[in-house]
């Protein structure tokens, strides 16, 4: 979330669109309340079923699965055809005045640069004109056909309402009405909120959706603002932890960008990751990489991290290629992978394509599953009748369980979608022979440690050198660990004038005082300030709220800096006044920015020195034309891969860009997508309220509240296949099939979708051969295993299925 | 539940005077049907605080797990699709015991002091004195108790009255994490449901309306409907709930003869459960209970 949970409350409008806020994260959801109570807000929601979202909105629009890029392109239209914008925030504050490359294009729905044999883009033309004095040239008129908001508007223009209703089956008035309730917060004083999770990341255009939202709130002046922001609801109590830690391989803690094989130095690795400004006085925050990554390394290796090996940079991996989800399991597929260490994931049941999961994990030669349940993964090789039909004769695979601590059973931290960084306390003994994951971690790495000292090996210093300052070392605690995130002094730090800032050895106030000499240490820039010298931060518990926007600035810890909304420079005009003085978080006082956060803006920066507030980008404004993205620079409509109409109505004759042009398919993977004559009704799975992920089906209660799978279809949909509610149905894909009981209801929308009728079959995903729910199928037996272009999240929202009476 | 530090109002088949000292303030527990998003969090912490388990059962085609209220299923949530306006419309409604202040099912009881009413308005069983003949099931004009097979005595929600008795939300409300369920004392409920209303009928119900049915004297369970003019949307709730004739009458025209008719039904029910072991209420036994009360 770019702001926080209590700051819903905030807003005059919440859309919930690509997520189910009330069933998926119910607690939050009593903001959504607080709003609609407190401030007369309205809930719109969209989405492919009625849900028990829906069931408490006061609009609610149904849309086709793996549609909402055309959906949200047309509000943009709309947002432009109809002059809905907040112009002085447009063009103060995005991109919208920069002038394009001319040799941009786009064509067939595709950008200049398509190769189509690498399914990627040459990116060269996707660029700023750059002027002599090495800054980006801008139109302040708006009027240059090379300027963003220009080729923006041309772009979208190809998105009226009939085109919109007719690829995405939301009835054209439904969409209008939703459309002319976004454009009501175009005025500074109105704001709207956009809450959304899975239903958005999971697509192969899941990136470009979330994409699409941030430039609607870009358009209408939303983003800084108390009430509005882009908000992405986190599935896990501590999945933003999981993220700003970065397991993931293409990231270092903090989002740094991780080397790769190209990085054949230190210098050509962090050169490359440290950008210059590339419009006068911008911050360019980023230009500090050095000092963040210098620091993280100090923290891993310390005193054997020094400038002259290039702080240990030749210790650090350099993946020889992806190692996504996705990625992985290929590997594993392919036989390039035969170990697995599989710490609270349980990917049997939540990796798409489960008949290729277990393929490959058959393939393995050990399997250490580190977990508090006995996961459907652990016994992947064992036979589960019908659920799990396989033969442990011909599975190898040799499996350790080591049974974990659940969060309750050891002290430690969550990082909330807020980015609320919270301390919980032990409150119980685990169970039998369990271990916090942290002994678990350490137990395992003294024992490498010690057989590398002994034996050597091809690269041992990497292992033999890193800190382990930890009082026990096979048991290092929760408070050692987020110490050594947060960083300290390793000697005294001076200013230029001789005097100490930070003795040596005490620990760092902030990511502010990182030095890239070597001096500091720390394990995740971001987090740095959580527990400074004035202790453990995120243990705080005062809920004062001076602001009545619920900016309770000493509840936990927020990162960055504590700061509770990003880019809140933008809630005031370019002269330092709030757009809405109601919802006052900053305010320029004549000397300096204060007020109810913590400035996301140098505290000195008058305004008049025209730095702008999206301080993370080369420019300081924010980017509606993006040439980051894998699949070009303005978002575009692309089908799912498992499409019921077998074309992009976008582009009927260009069979290339019927799905994500820029998607990465492996081999196999594309003659398994199913097509529409064989499997022609839509599918998309789901979470329910009464379960969580597939945790809950071990649990009594929540086995009680609901007991066994099910599929929902629309009544019409059951009255044509002679399904009745309550019966047994066979629900099919390419990639195999499943048995649940069929719901038959009418929150299934039947759509019209390019002149057809189109069904969608839902699929809730929680149940599995293990637990206290009745026994039953793997959802992802029917999933796809492709996605997104640029994080890789499989398309889990949108393939194509058939059903029939079991 | 038995044994706690709340005035006793009313007490089954007994004529004693309730006690009079003390102020107590009436409750009421106000679910916010508009509010409510059938989370079912109520339905975990009621199985929690009363270590209640009912069987995993099974999905029969719609959301209510489990189907429908029992022995151990002390609250549960009712969905019903509706199509009102030409609009699409998940209601979803908390059922359980309404709490009446005129509780026909301790006007049927037989049995002294297996069903009370605090002077705070819960009604609450005290299953160590029902005798399960089942007569709390005619009399309930909502089908809320139910006769346990595993000890023949009647169940359903207590709103807590362990909890409420000292001064704790019961567990529903203090469970539900969307502010549809309140507790407080019945006038705040009263005065916080019409800020409700205001804002439903600004939304456009027109007929959002408090259900708090006088045909029972008012309920301590109160619910905010969309369509207060149509309760039988809400699963069935009934639009005007009233105490079986038969129990008025035994209550009232025969309460002369209820002493002698209070020894007869509990032999009869002695009998019954003698000669059949523990059931819910039957037709026959009704007819005995008709029998009884024109005497």
């Amino acid at each position: 979330m770019t702001n926080h949970w209590v700051d819903i409350k905030n807003a005059d409008l919440i859309l919930i669109m690509g997520g189910n806020a009330a069933e998926a994260h119910t607690c939050g959801f009593k903001w959504v309340q607080e709003a609609k109570h407190g401030r007369r807000a309205k809930l719109v929601v969209v989405d492919p079923r009625f849900t028990r979202s829906a069931a408490v909105a006061d609009y609610y629009a149904p849309i086709r699965a793996g549609t909402d890029i055309a959906f949200l392109a047309g509000v943009i239209n709309y947002l432009l055809e109809h002059d809905k914008l907040q112009h002085e925030y447009v063009k103060a504050y995005t991109n919208a005045a920069f002038l394009i490359d001319p040799g941009y294009g786009f064509e067939d729905g595709l950008f200049t640069g398509y190769n189509a044999e690498k399914r990627s883009y040459d990116k060269a033309t996707w660029r700023y004109q750059m002027g002599e004095d090495g800054f980006a040239m801008v139109d302040e008129t708006l009027q240059d056909p090379n300027c963003v908001f220009q080729l923006m508007k041309k772009h979208f223009a190809r998105y009226d309402a009939d085109t919109v209703s007719s690829i995405t089956g939301t009835p054209k008035d439904a969409f209008l009405k939703v459309c002319e309730m976004i454009a009501e917060c175009a005025a500074p004083d109105r704001v709207m909120t956009i809450l959304y999770a899975l239903g958005w990341t999971q697509h192969s255009v899941g990136s470009q959706n979330i994409r699409t939202m941030a430039m609607i709130q870009l358009l209408l002046g939303n983003m800084g603002m108390a009430g509005g922001g882009i908000n992405a609801l986190r599935g896990h109590a501590n999945v933003q932890g999981v993220t700003d830690m970065c397991p993931f391989t293409a990231n270092l803690p903090g989002y740094l960008s991780a080397p790769t094989e190209r990085d054949v130095d230190v210098q050509t690795y962090v050169s490359s990751r440290t950008p210059k400004a590339i419009r006068p006085n911008q911050m360019n925050f980023p230009q500090n990489f050095p000092k963040w990554w210098v620091s993280l390394m100090k923290a891993w290796y310390g005193d054997a991290a020094t400038a002259d090996n290039g702080w240990a940079y030749d210790w650090l991996p350099k993946p020889d290629g992806a190692y996504d989800v996705l990625a992985m399991f290929e590997r594993m597929h392919q036989g390039r992978m035969n170990g697995f260490f599989c710490q609270g994931f349980n990917p049997l049941a939540s990796v798409a394509h489960k008949g290729k999961v277990s393929a490959a994990l058959s393939k393995l030669k050990y399997l250490v599953v580190i977990d508090p349940l006995a996961t459907d993964t652990s016994e992947f090789w064992k036979n589960h009748g019908e659920f799990n039909d396989v033969d442990p004769r011909q599975i190898q695979t040799e499996v350790f369980r080591l049974p974990a601590e659940l969060f309750a059973e050891h002290d430690g931290t969550f990082t909330n979608s807020g980015r609320v960084i919270q301390w919980h306390w032990k409150a119980a003994d685990g169970p039998g022979e369990t271990r916090g994951d942290l002994e678990i971690i350490a137990q395992l790495y003294t024992r490498l440690k010690a057989m590398y000292a002994k034996d050597g090996g091809a690269l041992p210093d990497p292992v033999l050198n890193l800190t382990w300052p930890y009082r026990q070392p096979t048991k290092p605690s929760s408070d050692e660990v987020l110490r050594e995130i947060n960083g300290r002094a390793l000697r005294d730090l001076t200013d230029a004038n001789g005097n100490v800032l930070v003795k040596a050895g005490d620990q760092l106030a902030g990511f502010a005082q990182l030095r890239d000499d070597g001096s500091t240490a720390c394990g995740n820039w971001i987090y740095s300030g959580c527990y400074s010298q004035a202790g453990n931060l995120t243990q705080r518990r005062d809920n004062a709220d001076p602001s009545g926007l619920g900016q309770t600035l000493n509840w936990g810890f927020a990162w960055p800096a504590n700061r509770r909304i990003i880019y809140n420079r933008a809630s005031c005009d370019p002269s330092g006044k709030p757009w809405d003085a109601k919802r006052t978080l900053l305010r320029w006082t004549g000397t300096a920015w204060a007020g109810n956060d913590i400035p996301d803006m140098r505290p000195n920066a008058a305004p008049e020195e025209n730095v702008g507030p999206f301080i993370m980008t080369q420019e300081g404004v924010a980017r509606l034309f993006a040439p980051g993205m894998a699949e070009g620079p303005f978002p575009e409509h692309y089908e799912p891969f498992e499409t019921p109409l077998g074309k992009n109505p976008m582009h009927p004759d260009k069979p290339q860009v019927t799905s994500n042009p820029a998607a990465r398919v492996y081999k196999g993977d594309m003659e398994l997508f199913g097509k529409a004559d064989e499997f022609p009704y839509v599918a998309t799975t789901y979470r329910l309220v009464e379960h969580f992920h597939f945790w809950s089906k071990y649990s009594k209660i929540n086995a009680i509240l609901q007991p066994e799978h099910f599929v929902e279809i629309s009544e019409e949909l059951a009255a044509e296949k002679g399904i009745r509610k309550g019966d047994m149905v066979k629900v099919r894909s390419n990639r195999g099939y499943l048995k649940a009981v069929a719901v038959v209801t009418k929150r299934i929308p039947v759509l019209t979708v390019d002149g057809r009728k189109v069904h969608t079959v839902g699929i809730p995903l929680h149940y599995g051969f293990k637990g206290e729910t009745k026994p039953g199928f793997i959802t992802n037996t029917l999933t796809p295993f492709v996605g997104d272009a640029n994080s890789q999240t499989p398309e889990y929202k949108a393939f194509l299925v058939n059903i029939e009476k079991a | 539940m038995a044994l706690q530090s709340l005035d006793i109002a009313r007490r089954s088949a007994t004529t004693t005077e309730a006690p009079q000292v003390r102020n107590t303030t009436e409750v009421a527990k106000l679910i916010d049907v508009s509010a409510c998003i059938g989370c079912k969090a109520c339905q975990a912490a009621c199985m929690e605080w009363n270590d209640i388990r009912p069987e995993v059962g099974n999905n029969v085609g719609i959301y209510d797990n489990p189907q429908d209220l029992d022995d151990k299923t002390w609250t549960l949530m009712r969905f019903s699709e509706v199509e009102e306006n030409g609009k699409l419309e998940w209601l979803i409604r908390k059922d359980g015991c309404m709490h009446c202040a005129d509780p026909g099912c301790l006007k049927a009881c037989p049995s002294p002091g297996a069903i009370i009413q605090y002077s705070n308005g819960i009604v609450d069983f005290h299953q160590e004195n029902c005798i399960g003949c089942g007569y709390c099931v005619t009399g309930c004009p909502f089908n809320v108790p139910r006769i346990s097979k595993a000890d023949s005595k009647a169940y359903k929600c207590s709103l807590c009255s362990d909890r409420v008795a000292v001064g704790q939300a019961p567990a529903c409300a203090k469970a539900c994490p969307t502010g549809a369920i309140k507790f407080g004392a019945k006038e705040d409920m009263v005065h916080y449901a019409q800020s409700r209303i205001t804002d439903l009928k600004e939304r456009g119900y027109q007929n959002a309306g408090l259900y708090d049915p006088q045909g029972v004297g008012g309920t301590h369970v109160v619910y905010v409907l969309q369509h207060a003019d149509k309760p039988s949307l809400y699963a069935g709730l009934p639009a005007d709930p009233q105490i079986s004739p038969l129990v008025s009458l035994w209550k009232g025209v025969a309460k002369p003869l209820a002493m002698v008719a209070l020894g007869a039904t509990a032999l009869g029910s002695l009998f019954h459960y003698v000669m059949k072991g523990p059931n819910e209420v039957s037709k026959e036994l009704e007819e005995e209970m008709e029998k009884e009360d024109a005497k």
